[in-house]
This record gives C-alpha cells, structure tokens and sequence, in this order.
C-alpha cells in the first residue's frame, strides 16, 4: 500500500493500475456522481463530493438472478446464482438513462471486490454485503440459499452495496470497482494481478498488535467498544424479532382454522348460517394476511443487518489503526535500543546485554578498528531508523485523520438510516393495525348479523 | 376441601327470607345436578364444570382454576334459576337456601315421586334403543346434536389454541421493547427514536394482555361451556328416541330444545362479536400508539430541517 503522496489532501489512492487502453479522466468522470436505485434514504442527499470532472451521472442495478450450473475450480458440477449488474448512464440534458453496461456477477465476485477494497483503503469503512447465509431466520422463512424469497433480497443487498460504494467520495473513484461494472470477462484475474492479497495485513499480525498496543488513539478504542455493543445489541434484537414474528405468525394463522369450521357448522344452522361462513370468510382473510406482513418485515431485518455487518468494518478500521500504531511503537522501541547501543558502544560503558559483550567478555575486548566499524553500522542504522520513523509517524497521522474523517461521514450514515429504518417500521405496524382493524370490524359485523 | 359461599337475592314469595347466603362444596353442586336429571329426564340440565383440570386444556384458561371453576358454577346455578321449570325444583331451593346440615339430612332422603317417574321413563327409553321410524324432528335433532358437538369441540381447540399462541407472542414481545432501551444508552443521536419504538412495543404488549384477558373471559368459557353442553345433549337425545310411548315427555323436550338453541345461539354470537370486538379495540390502541410515534418523528425531522435552513 503507498504512503501519502507530496500532496497531502491528496487521498490515499490505490497500487497504480496501468491505464487500460484511454480509460483514465472519462472513467472517473463516469464514475461516482449520483447512484439512484432502491435505496430506502432519499438519494437527493447524495452529493458528489470532491470532483472535479464532468457531471455525469450513473444509475446502477442489480436487476435479475438467475440460477446458472457450472463447473468450478476441481471440476465439480456445481448451482450457483448470478446477478445481473446494470449500469445506465444518465444524460443531464433530458433526463433519460441510457444503458451503458449490463453483465452477471455471481456472489463470489462481490466478495473479491469486497475483499480487495478493504485491502487498498483500510481508512475507510468499507460497506458491507449481505449475509451469505440465512441468519436469524424464524422458523417459517426458509434457510435456503436457492430460496426465491432469499435471492430476491440478496439481490436488493447486493445492489444496496454497490449503491454505497459508488456513492462513497473516495470508494467510488476506484478502478477496480469501475471494472467490475464494465468488464465481465478477465475482472478476476485483473483483481488478482494487483497482487492486493499479498498486501492484506494477517490475521494474526493484527491479533499480536491488537494485544500489545501501548498508546492506541483512545478514540479509536471507543469505537471499538462501540462497534462490539452494536453488533451485540443488532444481534438479540435480531434473534427476539425473529421470535416475536414466529409467534405473530402462529396467531394468525390458528385463526384460519375457524373458517374451516365455521363453514362445516353452518351448514346446520338456518339462522346462522350465513353469518357463521362470512365470518369464516374473513377468518381466512385474516390468517393469510400475516404473509405479507412478515415479508415486509424481514426487508426491515435487512436493513438493521447491514448496520450489524457494518460493526465488523468498523472493527477492521481500528485494527489497522493498532497495527499501524504497534509498528510505529517497535519501530520508536528499535530506533531507541539501537542509539542506546551506539551510546555503550562509544561510552564504553555497557548497560545493556548484549551478545557481542557476552562473546568480548569471554573471548576479549575487540580492536578499536572492529569498534568503530560497528559503530558506523549502527549510526547508519539509527538515521535510517529516523527516517522511517518519520515516515511512519507521518503514514499514522494521515490514517487517523483520513479515518477519523470516514468515520464521522458513516456516522451520519448511520443515524440517518437507522432512523428511517424505525419510523419505515412504525409505518408498517400501522399499516398492520390497520388490516387488523378492518377484517375484525368485518367479522363483527357477521357474527351481530348471526 | 373448598366451598363456595354463595350469596342469594330474591324476590319469589316461596322463600323464607329474602336474602341468604351457604356455603357449597363441589360434590353438592354433583348432587344437585344428578337430582335435577332424575327429576327431569326431558329437559336439558346445564353442565357443570370438570371436577379436574382437564389434561390439554390451557393453562386453566387465566391460571386461577379456582376463579374459572367459581364463575361456572355461578353460571350453572342462574342456568337453572333462570330455566322456567328447573328454578322451581324443590332440590333446587334446598340447595340454595339450607344450612350444610340441613342439606345432609335432606340429601339422605330417598328420591322423590318425580325422579321415581324419571327412573321409569329412562328404563323405557334403554329398551326402546334402535327403535325405527323416529319423528322427522327427532332425526334433525339427533344429526344437529352429532355436528354440533364435533363442531364445538374444534372450536373449543381452536380457541384455546388461539389464547396459547396470544400468550407466547406476548411473552416474546415483552423482552423485545426493552432492547431498544438497551441499544438507545449507546447512541446518542436515536436515543428518541428508540426510546420511542421500545414505549410503542410495550404498549402494544399491554394491548395484547388486554386482548389475552377478554378472550379468556368471553368467548374460552362459552365456548367450553357449550362442549360440555353438547355432551349432554348426546345422552338427552336418547330420550328423544321415545315416539309417543310418553308423549308429553317428548314435548317437553321439544320445547326445551328449541329454547336452549335459542339461547345457544345468542350466546355464541354474542361470545364472538366479544371476541372481534376484543380484537378491534386491540389493534386500534396499537394503531394510536404508533401513529402517534411517527408523528413525533416526522415533527423532529420538520424541525431540524428547518433548524438547517435557518
């Protein structure tokens, strides 16, 4: 990953991509302005941010699956889903939207994409896709990956996730991501030439420096306190939804059985009759309602997910951080052994261990030549050890603003949209009452009529 | 050992005073009731509740068997007073009105001249069993009674199925308000806004008890009421069977068939009109406690736009 360049409002860009062919200023241009869609929050909020080209503007979807078999990497027949990716661009004059790409993705791309952004811009909270598996689920919605219900709403997912990353300031210039709206054939491969894999910060160096950080910035600690209490608090309030609405489910439904019923009694009856089979009639009414009802639901579900999938990207923003900070801190620590060292080495004094004493101590003092040649070595050592101190002091300091400042525009993200969120809940409720409230005053009406 | 005090008003010149009040154990409201069939073999005698909790049956309706099964004896006890025959019966008074050894004693006389009639009817009715070429009415009665108790029964499953799942979803939902509470300490910006939807869920949580409370009090014991009448009536119908061998027995029934449907199905509508009417105030105190959330939102949301602008 490159430093900061000499111009430090300049962002941190990605490992140069050798221009393909005259892509450069049109692509960035076509890339980024305004994403409309699907989107729940009103799209008149997305700005464009700091560009300076042409303003142009796209409209991405993600507009139909399909269930494609294939052979995979071991030559085993395999179903999977693509999704179809549009990109329309549209004219300023008029209005209308042209399309200007369409090609299928299967999920497995959207992760590579995924994977290779957090790579190159670990400053930002880089938006999450929707779950790969079923979660949370109550009983009656399937588990099933094939299910159609499934796939329709990992379809608004993935279309949601590339709607953020275009409408993302610096996310949004990226040619990678740009590629994978353009080019269907090679993407992968161009994905693996940047060689972002290899970048990537291992597990367990982030899982050492996380443990052994001294002086992290305490804001980012916060965070992380916060990011955990997020994906906690989303999580039990996922899991108690899904049991409220299994419940709600069971209610409804066991009312159905009274038209059945009803039905059979009426055909005794002479003065009920026909109160007994209306009221049975909206018996059913009532217990096939709920279907839609939870189906809604569930798109709320979505929504609070991704916020609980989001917790994990913040995470990955404060681990860089303490990486970052742990590698300047052995790098401060090194620097400051090694000047210690010249230090004994020209006082002659010797404070610290060192093998070099143990070995003069056993096999004799060293020539004064041997002496300073080490010293040299070492003073050599230490400048270099400044310089890259410096730099990294200087690497750190950006990553924090340059974070800080991400993290301040998902936060009002995130208020905004969780916000939405429950009044768009609220709306449903009501919109549940208000069912309730008319089939019941139907039924009453034929229960008094019996 | 339980007793059941009770408490009598009237206003009928037959009674020694006006107002008396015994107590009862359940095994007399069993000896009245098996009297009043000696005595009245035609008629349609009013069930009592069951002596145990029934295995399957829902939690006792509202927890308090105690509770459930005094509201149905009371219920027994104003079927008969308020039955045009039945509320004169002798057995009937005593029960009301005598000290507990009084009933004792009258308990240990042997039975009266017309339950000596009844025992005589029912000995006819046992050997007239399969006789053909019944009155039409009497075929109508008997498939009527044979739907209706299936009928009911699922009716009464249904309904009890309803009043478990009701309990459980509002078992859920009175740990999902407070979650949002929860959630609301770590934002400070939602902090209404989850505050709001957690007070809109407990209310509505508050709504379904309600909800909960009016089904078990309505349409439950009706409705098992009438299982345990629908019982009755496949031992009654029997006598039904008789033809003309004791005509004026037939009679009576008839004219107390036609009486208890009547009541049947003015207790039945009136259970579920209850029922729907329970449903409707629920939903809509539901309806107003989110509206009124939203409103809040919307007037917040007006008023930082417009803070923005100004």
């Amino acid at each position: 990953m490159e430093g900061a360049r000499s111009e430090p409002e300049r962002q941190l860009q990605p490992a140069p991509l050798e221009p393909l062919g005259g892509l450069d200023a049109e692509q960035d241009a076509a890339v980024g302005e305004e994403a409309e869609g699907d989107l729940e929050e009103g799209s008149e909020d997305r700005k464009m941010t700091e560009n300076n080209f042409s303003l142009k503007k796209i409209e991405i979807s993600v507009s139909e699956a399909e269930k494609r078999s294939g052979r995979n990497a071991v030559n085993m027949q395999e179903t999977y889903t693509a999704y179809l990716v549009e990109t329309r661009s549209v004219e300023h004059i008029d209005g209308q939207s042209v399309l200007t790409d369409s090609l299928w993705r299967r999920y497995s791309e959207f992760e590579l994409l995924r994977s290779y952004l957090l790579v190159y811009y670990p400053h930002v909270v880089v938006p999450p896709l929707p779950e790969k598996r079923a979660e949370f689920v109550w009983h009656k919605l399937s588990a099933d990956n094939m299910d159609p219900d499934f796939v329709e709403r990992r379809r608004i997912g993935l279309e949601n996730f590339l709607l953020r990353v275009a409408s993302h300031p610096i996310l949004c210039r990226d040619k990678i991501f740009y590629l994978f709206l353009t080019q269907e054939s090679n993407w992968k491969e161009t994905v693996n030439e940047t060689g972002f894999q290899l970048k990537a910060d291992s597990r367990l160096k982030a899982l050492n420096a996380t443990f052994r950080v001294k002086n992290p910035d305490k804001r980012f600690t916060e965070l992380k306190h916060y990011s955990d209490e997020l994906q906690s608090v989303i999580s039990h309030l996922l899991r108690v939804r899904a049991r409220v609405a299994d419940r709600l489910y069971g209610v409804y439904k066991v009312h159905g059985n009274y038209g059945r019923v009803f039905s059979e009694w009426s055909a005794i009856e002479k003065e009920m009759g026909d109160g007994l089979q209306s009221a049975g009639h909206h018996m059913d009414v009532y217990a096939s309602s709920i279907d839609d009802i939870l189906e809604d639901e569930e798109h709320y579900a979505d929504q609070l997910k991704e916020y609980l999938f989001y917790a994990e990207a913040l995470r990955a923003v404060c681990r860089k951080h303490e990486l970052m900070q742990y590698d300047l801190e052995m790098a401060a620590q090194d620097l400051a052994s090694k000047k210690q060292q010249c230090e004994e080495l020209a006082t002659g004094t010797v404070r610290t261990f060192s093998l070099k004493g143990m070995t003069t101590k056993l096999f004799g003092q060293e020539t004064p030549e041997q002496k300073e040649a080490r010293i040299k070595v070492l003073e050599e050592q230490i400048n270099e050890g400044e310089q890259q101190l410096k730099s990294k002091n200087l690497e750190g300091r950006e990553f924090v603003k340059n974070a800080w400042a991400d993290i301040e525009r998902f936060k009002e993200q995130k208020n905004r949209d969780l916000k939405e969120a429950l009044i768009s809940y609220a709306v449903m409720q009501i919109s549940m009452c208000k069912k309730g409230i008319q089939v019941w005053t139907n039924a009453k009406e034929c229960f008094s009529k019996m | 050992m339980l007793f059941f005090s009770h408490f009598l008003q009237t206003s009928r010149g037959e009674f020694d005073s006006s107002e008396f009040e015994v107590r009862r154990r359940y095994q007399d409201f069993l000896w009245l009731k098996g009297r009043l069939e000696e005595a009245h073999p035609t008629l349609i005698i009013p069930p009592l509740p069951e002596k145990f909790i029934v295995k399957g049956m829902v939690e006792r309706f509202n927890d308090d068997f105690i509770e459930t099964r005094r509201k149905a004896l009371h219920k027994f006890l104003n079927r008969i007073a308020d039955h045009p025959t039945l509320t004169f019966n002798e057995d009937f008074k005593v029960f009301l009105t005598a000290q507990a050894w009084e009933l004792s004693s009258h308990k240990k006389q042997g039975p009266g001249l017309l339950s000596r009639m009844g025992q005589t009817v029912r000995a006819v009715a046992s050997s007239m069993r399969g006789v053909k070429n019944r009155p039409e009415e009497f075929v109508d009665m008997n498939n009527f009674i044979e739907t209706f108790n299936q009928k009911i029964n699922l009716i009464d499953k249904i309904s009890q199925r309803i009043y478990k799942e009701e309990r459980e979803y509002f078992e859920e939902m009175k740990e999902y308000g407070p979650i949002h509470i929860l959630w609301s300490a770590s934002e400070e910006d939602l902090v209404d806004s989850l505050k709001g939807v957690a007070g809109c869920i407990d209310k509505c949580c508050k709504a379904t008890e309600k909800r909960m409370f009016g089904l078990s009090e309505t349409l439950l014991p009706v409705v098992h009421e009438y299982v345990l009448y629908s019982e009755t009536l496949m031992l009654t119908e029997e006598i039904g069977k008789l033809e003309d061998k004791v005509e004026c027995a037939n009679n009576a029934l008839k004219a107390d068939w036609e009486r208890w449907k009547q009541n049947m199905q003015n207790e039945i509508k009136s259970a579920f009109t209850d029922m729907a009417e329970e449903n409707i105030s629920y939903y809509e105190q539901c309806l107003a406690t989110w509206e009124s959330f939203l409103t809040s939102q919307t007037d917040l949301h007006l008023e930082e736009t417009s803070e923005d602008k100004s």
